[in-house]
């Protein structure tokens, strides 16, 4: 399972998420959305540290973090 | 198989899941949203009754999953006095922009103030009338190029800008005054704690309490979302300091 979610049919490419990512995993894709507009993605979860920098930055509320739970 | 997966962050449950009409990059949804985080960390959703303004936020109504009112144009002080006092037990707020509160409506924030009725106000200041297509404020700042000053707001012409919650933190009335700026990550976790002190100074019955929140209007202000962010930071937070006015004694 995904560790940042992104509901890509809320987003409305504003990239703000992108421009505070910290490891820079975030990027405006090519595709468009059902609205027209182009949403952000994540390239790599692996290296996504739950900051929540971007969940706190989008203002459509079209982001969700999840974290494994450590054994 | 399926790993177990704890939850960071996740869309707050007082938030009516619709994408709003807020152009891309806009921060209305960011203030939006620590309002819906606040009122579901506090308990406060089957109690919460919300006034909107006239502006940008016209639509608040439709993004949340509490009661709502809508209100003249300026009137959302007048209005939520009076939810108030007949709902005593209820939590009421307002949610202005700064054409709404500090212009048309800047008689009645100012008695509501000074009244000091315990409700809470939420000023959003992006520096001109975002909704009718980027005419000149109150708190448009000075050289700032809008529809109505296309050379620039100077004040021989246009008067100064107006600071808000510096002239109601003179009153006796509030309880709680503050500034924050919704251009960070870091300062909008700070805005989300002044709102919760502000939502608190409510809930305890101090007093009336409003927090202005600095906001981006990327499409009047011909900026991407990016660059609107660094301008708030550059410009507007120059003339308008961030910082608690005025904090009465047993707000928290």
């Amino acid at each position: 399972m995904e560790r940042v979610s992104i509901d890509e049919g809320r987003c409305k490419s504003c990239s703000l998420c992108v421009s505070v990512c910290p490891v820079k995993i975030l990027t405006i894709s090519d595709r468009l959305n059902e609205r027209g507009f182009r949403p952000a993605e994540c390239t790599d979860q692996a290296k996504c540290t739950s900051c929540g920098w971007c969940a706190v930055v989008c203002p459509d509320v079209a982001i969700a973090l999840y974290r494994e739970v450590k054994a | 198989m399926a790993e177990e997966m704890k939850v960071i962050y996740e869309r707050p449950k007082s938030w009516a899941n619709k994408v709003t009409h807020y152009c891309p990059g806009c921060t209305h949804g960011v203030a939006h949203r620590l309002i819906a985080e606040l009122v579901d960390e506090m308990d406060l959703i089957d109690k919460t009754i919300a006034v909107w303004p006239v502006g940008c936020a016209v639509f608040g109504y439709e993004y949340f999953n509490f009661d709502s009112v809508e209100a003249a144009h300026g009137r959302a002080p007048a209005m939520a006095t009076g939810i108030k006092v007949t709902n005593p037990d209820n939590f009421v707020f307002t949610y202005q922009g700064d054409g709404d509160i500090a212009s048309i409506g800047m008689a009645e924030v100012v008695h509501a103030a000074a009244r000091g009725w315990p409700i809470t106000v939420i000023f959003i200041n992006n520096g001109n009338y975002g909704m009718t297509g980027g005419q000149m404020a109150p708190t448009t700042l000075l050289g700032q190029k809008t529809t109505t000053t296309p050379m620039g707001r100077a004040p021989q012409l246009n008067g100064y800008p107006i600071r808000l919650p510096e002239m109601l933190a003179q009153l006796d009335g509030p309880a709680y005054i503050a500034r924050v700026s919704l251009d960070s990550p870091v300062n909008i976790r700070k805005a989300k704690a002044y709102m919760r002190k502000a939502f608190n100074a409510q809930i305890r019955g101090i007093g009336f309490s409003l927090v202005e929140c600095l906001s981006t209007c990327p499409t009047n202000w011909q900026l991407t979302p990016v660059e609107s962010m660094e301008r708030i930071r550059k410009e507007v937070m120059a003339y308008y300091p961030l910082g608690e006015f005025k904090v009465a004694e047993g707000v928290l």
